[in-house]
Formats: structure tokens, sequence, C-alpha cells
């Protein structure tokens, strides 16, 4: 099958230190790709380095030329950044980036918001909205280029169940309408219920590749097995 | 004690009858102050941010420069300006010495390093903010610098109030390099000074009342800028 993206020998080094990798990896499918791991095994780092925010080494490729082109990728933190600006005007900055008039980038990221559901005062400060919906506009504003591949990094964190499902829910709409999303977890019930691929990462390495229902079903490490399983220590 | 009260009376008077020293020496001092800040913060603002987002060798030797210039004893500056304006000195074919634009040089000098640092300070908290997303979304270095700038409005305002706010309560340099001519160069604080030594209270207190509720208000427009600065309604 051809990959949609591959890696090869793909590593992160910081001050002579191995942050993350070396991995190699080929993903295929159409459903969304999950990377897996307990905290520290160097999901941020993963998702960074394929975005292009992390020097790294290695090879990385995109099936698709269109995807490797920084304009088509969009990435959505673990902490929203929030500029000092309105709802609205931080979900349009993107397009005021690309030189985009004021006033239909509004009207642009108007419909964005609407698609993610954030039903606020889109004039107000965007420090004063909640967790979740700081987290909808984040993804209203990294929608708004109509990006083939989105990044997201533990998009619910922080969140409560509802704001999960709501946001689980977008992803999932997101998919359906063909943009790539790669993310990041450390939830395994959300990880099951969003993963076409598996990516599980332990300690920097890439401890397994799996296709979602199999991996989880009979997981073939043992560091994946213990994790699944609940162990607290790997 | 009856001075006191006496000379407070007079003064209001003073003010209240506007009378045309009083406004002269007044309005000179605004002038030179607004001018003298106006030109700091068009240096000081740019370098300010220019720091806090370029890597270069010399950046670190460069801001403790800066800081070090924050307290630099304006007497020295107003001799330095001194010199370079004096009649043999390089600048003295300018004829500048004794006059309001000497008084603005030599604050210009005062205030420009406590610009730049207060800028500093602000855009690079402002930088460390939306550096990720500023990457992620390919912003160019113009465009990233015009970011900071546009949502930096109010900490680099407030800079240039506390420069403004240095500036029209300084003595020691413009008394160099103004020389306090009557009619000419003689502005708030150095008139207090010379009507103190004369023995006239009255005047020196209206100018002193006049000069206090200056300050005052800058510090009041700082205070509440700072607040709502805090408070996140920008
Ligand atoms: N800025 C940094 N400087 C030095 N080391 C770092 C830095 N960022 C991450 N690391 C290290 O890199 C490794 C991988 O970190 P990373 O943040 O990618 O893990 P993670 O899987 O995302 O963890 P978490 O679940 O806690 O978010 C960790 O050992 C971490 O300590
Ligand atoms: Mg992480």
């Amino acid at each position: 099958m051809v990959s949609w993206l591959s890696a090869e020998g793909l590593s992160v080094r910081r001050g002579g230190r191995t942050l993350m990798g070396p991995v190699s990896f080929d993903l295929t499918g159409d459903g969304i790709a999950v990377v897996m791991g307990p905290n520290g095994a160097g999901k941020t780092t993963l998702l960074r380095a394929l975005h292009g925010l992390e020097r790294r080494r290695g090879d990385v490729r995109w099936g698709d030329a269109g995807l490797a082109a920084g304009r088509n990728q969009a990435f959505v933190f673990q902490s929203p950044v929030l500029m000092r600006r309105t709802v609205l005007d931080c979900i349009a900055f993107p397009l005021r980036l690309d030189g985009v008039a004021r006033a239909e980038a509004r009207a642009r990221a108007e419909v964005q918001a609407t698609r993610v559901g954030l039903r606020v005062d889109l004039g107000g400060a965007v420090e004063d909205i909640s967790g979740g919906e700081k987290q909808k506009m984040a993804m209203a504003r990294a929608l708004i280029r109509d990006p083939g591949i989105m990044f997201l990094d533990e998009p619910c964190a922080n969140l409560d169940g509802r704001s999960t499902c709501e946001i689980e829910d977008i992803l999932t709409q997101i998919r359906d309408s063909g943009t790539r999303i790669m993310m990041s977890t450390h939830d395994i019930g959300q990880a099951r219920r969003l993963a076409g691929e598996v990516l599980f990462l332990h300690q920097g390495k890439l401890e397994e590749q799996g296709i979602g229902d199999t991996f989880f079903d009979a997981p073939k490490s043992k560091a994946a097995t213990a994790y699944l399983r609940g162990d607290i220590l790997l | 004690m009856s001075d006191f009260f006496g000379g407070i009376a007079q003064a209001a008077r003073l003010i209240l009858t506007l009378d045309p020293d009083l406004a002269e020496i007044t309005l000179l001092s605004l002038r030179v102050s607004l001018m003298a800040t106006l030109i700091a913060s068009l240096i000081g603002l740019p370098l300010g941010a220019w720091l806090a987002i370029n890597r270069f060798p010399a950046r670190r030797t460069v801001i403790a420069l800066l800081n070090g210039l924050m307290g630099l004893p304006p007497v020295v500056v107003g001799l330095f300006v001194y010199v370079l304006l004096s009649r043999s000195g390089p600048l003295g074919v300018l004829g500048l010495l004794f006059t309001p634009t000497a008084m603005v040089i030599a604050q210009v000098i005062i205030i420009t390093p406590i610009i730049a640092s207060i800028a500093h300070q602000a855009i690079r908290e402002l930088w460390a903010d939306y550096h990720d997303l500023l990457i992620s979304l390919g912003a160019t270095r113009r465009q990233r610098l015009i970011t900071l700038i546009v949502d930096g409005q109010r900490p680099m305002l407030t800079a240039s109030l506390a420069g403004f706010g240095r500036g029209i309560g300084e003595v020691g340099a413009i008394m160099i390099v103004g020389g306090n001519i009557d009619h000419a160069t003689r502005v708030l604080t150095t008139a207090i000074s010379l009507e103190t030594g004369k023995g006239d209270f009255e005047m020196a207190l209206a100018l002193g009342l006049i000069l206090i509720t200056l300050a005052i208000s800058v510090n009041l427009v700082l205070h509440t800028l700072n607040r709502t600065e805090r408070g996140s309604r920008w």
C-alpha cells in the first residue's frame, strides 16, 4: 500500500541528548493516526518534528507532495496559543498572514467557528472563554487555511467528558472531510474511539505500530501490553 | 508654617489665573519632554522589539549595556551633551547649546534606554507566547515583528509613558545644556530649583504642584494600563 507519510531514522536531539527516535514508520490508512505513550515518551516531540518545529535528523517523506508544504499543515498545540485579540481575530489570524482582507478573513473565521461548534461572543477577549472553547478556537484557527493535514497534541488533555466528546466529534468530521489527522493522546479510551493507526512510543522509541482494533485487542510489544492493561510503571 | 499655606494659596491663584510665566514654563516643559519621548520611542520601541526576537552574538552584551544605560546619571549625560555642543565641541557649529533642542537631545539619551528596556521585556514575553504559533503558520520575519508590535501596543505605550515621566521630572542634564534661561530654556524643574534658591516659594510651589499633577497623571495612566494588561483586556 502507498504510504501518505513515511519516516526513516527520524530523531530529535538537543544538547547532545536524544529526545526522541530514531523512529521509522509508514502511515497508509485513511483513518486518524494516533501517537500513544506515557509521559515523556516523545509524542509531542515526534509531532513537532514532523511539522518542522524541531530540528530533526533522518527522512520524512509525504506521499502527496502538497502535504509537505508548511501552508498545508496545521498544528494545534497542547495549550492553545492565545493572542491578545478577540476570539474572531484569533481564528482569522492565519488568513491575515496570507494577505486576506480583514472583512473577508473575519467572515471566513465565523464559518470555522460555526463548524467547530464554538458558541461564544466572538467579539470578546479570547482569554475569557473556557478551556474547551479555547481548544475549539485553536481548531477553528487551524482549519481556516483548509490544511491537508492537521496535527493535534493531546487536544483533550485538560477537558471534561462533554468537551472531549465534542472535540472527538469534530475530529471525525474533519477526517471525513478529507483532512489527514495525526494526534497524540494518553487517554486510552480516546485512542480506541478514534484511532485508525497507532504509533506507540516509549522512552523515545517506537515500540509498536498497529492498526486500531488489532493493536488494542492484541498488542505485540511488552510495553504496549502493560500500558493498555493500565500498569502504572512501564 | 504660614509661609507654607500662603504659598499654596498664591500657587493656586497663579494656576487659576493662568499666569503667563507659569504657562510658558509649563508648555516648554511639555514640549521638550513630549518631543524627547517621541524620538526616544521611535528609537527605543523597535530596538527593544528587535532585541527580543533576534539572536545574534552580541545580544546579551547589548541588553546588559541597555540596562546599564538606564542608570546613567543625568548630570553626566548633561555634561556629555554640553561638551558635544559647546562652541569648541564637535557639533559646536550647529549652535544648539542653551536651546530647547539641546534639552531634547539630553532627554532622548536619558530615556531611550528606559523605553527600550521596558519594551524589550514586554515583547520578549509576548514572543515566548506567540513563538510556536507564528513559526507553525509560516510567518515571515517581517510578519512576526509586525504581529508582536501590533499585539504589544499596550505594554509599549507603558514604556513610552515611563520614559516621559522620567524626562519631565529630570533636572540635572537640562540645567547644564539648557542653562535655565528665562523665556528661552526655563522648564518646570529648573524653574523650581531657581525660585527655591531665590526664596520665591509661591512660584516654586505653583510649579511644583503642576509638576506633581503631571507626574501623578502619568502614573495613574500607567497603572490603569498595567492593570488592564493583567486583567487581559487589551
Ligand atoms: N525543551 C526541552 N528541552 C529538553 N528536553 C526536552 C524538552 N522538551 C522535551 N524534552 C524531553 O524530551 C522527551 C520527550 O518529551 P515529549 O514532550 O515529547 O514527551 P510526551 O510524550 O509528549 O510527554 P507528555 O505525555 O508528558 O506530553 C522527554 O524526556 C522530555 O524530558
Ligand atoms: Mg506531550
